[in-house]
């Protein structure tokens, strides 16, 4: 097994005391991340994303994929405490976790959700470990042409299989794509857009535009509703874990489930949050007595909670074997690769190994670390929710101002933020989403290099995106992917007519 | 096992109160965003038509991805704004309410604020001012309180990255009284 001795030499990186305290650090902060109203994973990696500028790119890494996990990890606590969803993906955790703390469980519901999401990490970690070489070495033979149609394929896939209406997912892609070609273009060295002004010169920084539009936007949001909560407090004893644990393996199917779903969503561009909704409901339609759910049933924990965190750590693999980010959060992960100097994609595996096998094995220990923290610190992060939000808001502003300024030294990157934050803030009431934004601001100027790139090897040819089998089988796709809305349409009104006809003729 | 007893509870006295009046209709926003975006789209694709959106020897020239974007741009403002013509009939949702606007405003001009002072007094001064001043003002809690949390968080934020991390941060007359 070739993966597991890279695997082992993994370990061996991360197993200093500086990066095993940097993963500690990262937990915790994390873990407080998620427990906070008006901020969560892609908002809590961002504002700390420049505490690591000054590291070398494998601490960097860990740190940050530390505060990811706790971040998933603390949003359960909120979920089940208190009936708060810290994120999209922990709404059907509330389903039976709160229901279960209103009947004094709340110690199982936890307990439940922690465990379930360590195995819907495990999983995905699995799935990173021996897919995502192999993803990537099959990669390397990927030219621009090849590129281009992957980048295609994930925005077509947004637009086609988001939940959102067509045209705002398409106007935020849009929107992204042209901000990412805003200064100076990287082909033929001219100025694009920038209109004289010399703050655009440097283009508009990916990070500086998510820290606004997830930080400040999220905390103008946060104040227009009710802060008012009221929750239940709960430590989690031994005997509980133990009970639980007694109890999981006859979930085993429920889990299994999930953890696949978790996977497959996390691994398709834009469905993290769709996940565990979806773990949810089949784990509902396959029960024998439906009724139960939403009354305080474990198993309502455990699918939710597998599925959205296998979707959560598989939205790396596409990350890092091809530099193509799953989800908003891996998109962050992404942009401070850049900015550590490293470059996104299959070569990655080749050129930076201590990095990314450093990486993967710090998946399967900040996870087991990240279940033994939240086991035991539960009622410390909980206490932290009486602290009023009217001194947390200012203090996450100026996280963020530190954020945003950090990343270039400009003062005009302060503005810039403050301005992503009110864009936000309207996206977000109206419906338009924001990660196809991420997405596409973090990959357009890659995306317009492969295209002009493959323009130039083929004169201005387009048929170079159907030259070979591979090439042109996944521009196929991205195109039916981006009709399919319309394709699925037209197949059931299809099958329609042919029943109504029948119907007719049998009359 | 759990206390069930122990209940965390919160108050927020200063809560929107939910029979506000609705200043704008999310249908009113919803045609002011795509009129806007429609003509940034404008904007952007005049701009690169003007760098050049076509083709030379060497292949696509630099204005010509984003000039076929400012176009996907405005088409997809365009069906936005057609879609709202067309479904007029139907009620739309409130967009903000004046309460809750009210509190929005009582956030983000503030921050605005805080944007300002750091420019001239340094971030960590402008950092203590917002804090205290938020605590104080909005979140009605103790001055003592609000002083003294500022001060411990401006200045954990300062040993962290000026001292600890090395990220600089722009600074004002105070921090250069203390030689830094």
């Amino acid at each position: 097994m070739e993966a597991f001795g890279l695997l082992v030499y993994g370990f061996s990186v991360l197993l200093t005391w500086k990066i095993l305290a940097l993963m500690m650090v990262g937990l915790v902060l994390g873990i407080f991340v998620g427990v906070l109203p008006g901020l969560g994973g892609p908002n809590g990696v961002a504002i700390l994303l420049p505490l690591t500028f000054t590291m070398d790119p494998t601490s960097a890494i860990v740190m940050l994929s530390c505060i990811y996990w706790g971040a998933l990890f603390g949003g359960a606590i909120t979920s089940i405490l208190f009936n708060i969803p810290g994120e999209a993906w922990s709404v059907a955790t509330t389903f039976d976790g709160y229901p279960m703390a209103q009947q004094g469980k709340a110690a199982e519901a936890l307990t439940a959700a922690f465990t379930s999401s360590f195995i819907g990490s495990l999983v995905a970690v699995l799935l990173i470990t021996f897919l995502a070489p192999g993803i990537a070495s099959f990669a390397l033979r990927f030219g621009p042409p090849e590129f281009f149609a992957v980048y295609l394929l994930t925005f077509c896939s947004f637009v086609g299989l988001g939940r959102e209406e067509k045209h705002k997912t398409i106007i935020s892609m849009a929107l992204g794509l042209l901000l990412a070609g805003v200064g100076m273009d990287t082909v033929s060295g001219q100025l694009r857009m920038t209109f004289g002004l010399d703050e655009l010169l440097r283009g508009i920084n990916f990070l500086v535009a998510v820290i606004g539009l997830f930080g400040i936007s999220e905390i103008l949001l946060t104040m227009e509703e009710r802060l008012a909560l009221r929750g239940h407090a709960a430590s989690i004893s031994l005997r509980t874990v133990l009970k639980v644990w007694k109890e999981m393996p006859r979930y085993w199917v429920t889990l299994l489930r999930s953890s696949a779903i978790g996977c497959w969503l996390g691994i398709t561009p834009g469905g993290a949050i769709a996940a565990s909704f979806m773990g949810y409901n089949l784990a509902k339609r396959f029960a024998k007595d439906k009724d139960s759910f939403g009354k305080g049933r474990i198993e309502g924990v455990f699918a939710p909670e597998t599925a959205a965190h296998a979707s959560g750590t598989s939205a790396l693999l596409p990350m890092l074997a091809l530099g193509i980010p799953g989800s908003g959060t891996a998109a962050i992960l992404l942009g401070g690769l850049m900015v550590w100097g490293l470059n996104p994609g299959p070569l990655l595996f080749v050129e930076h190994k201590g990095f990314v096998w450093g990486l993967i094995a710090s998946m399967y220990l900040g996870n087991v670390v990240g279940l033994v923290l939240v086991l035991t610190t539960v009622p410390l992060f909980a206490a932290i929710l009486r602290v009023p939000f009217s001194a947390i808001a200012p203090m996450i502003v100026v996280s963020c101002a530190i954020g945003a300024y950090a990343i270039q030294n400009a003062m005009f990157d302060i503005w810039l933020m403050l301005l992503f934050g009110v864009v936000g803030y309207v996206f977000k009431k109206i419906g338009i989403p924001l990660a196809p934004f991420t997405l596409a601001l973090v990959l357009g100027n890659r995306a317009e290099d492969s295209f002009r790139l493959s323009m130039i090897g083929a004169g201005g040819d387009m048929r170079v995106f159907w030259s070979n089998g591979l090439v042109g089988s996944i521009t196929t796709l991205a195109l039916i992917l981006l009709f399919w809305p319309l394709l699925a349409g037209g197949l059931a009104r299809l099958r329609g007519g042919l029943v109504n006809d029948r119907k007719g003729s049998a009359a | 096992m759990a206390k069930s007893g122990d209940e965390i509870v919160v108050e927020d006295p200063a809560a929107p109160a939910s029979d506000s009046p609705a200043v704008t209709s999310n249908r009113a926003a919803d045609v002011a965003v795509s009129l806007l975006l429609l003509a940034f789209a404008g904007l952007l694709g005049f701009d690169n038509w003007r760098t050049g959106m076509g083709w030379d020897a060497t292949g696509p020239q630099a204005g010509y991805f984003p000039f076929y974007l400012s176009v996907i741009l405005a088409a997809a403002s365009l069906w936005g704004l057609a879609k709202e013509f067309l479904v007029r009939g139907q009620a739309s949702g409130t967009f903000v309410t004046r309460e809750q606007l009210r509190r929005v405003l009582q956030v983000f001009v503030p921050t605005l604020l805080f944007c300002l002072f750091t420019q001239w007094l340094g971030l960590y001064v402008a950092s203590f001012l917002l804090i205290a001043g938020f605590m104080v003002f909005v979140g009605r809690i103790a001055v003592w309180k609000s002083l003294l949390t500022a001060f411990l968080f401006s200045l954990i934020m300062f040993v962290t990255f000026e001292i600890a991390f090395d990220v600089l941060m722009p600074k004002g007359p105070l921090e250069s009284l203390f030689g830094r």
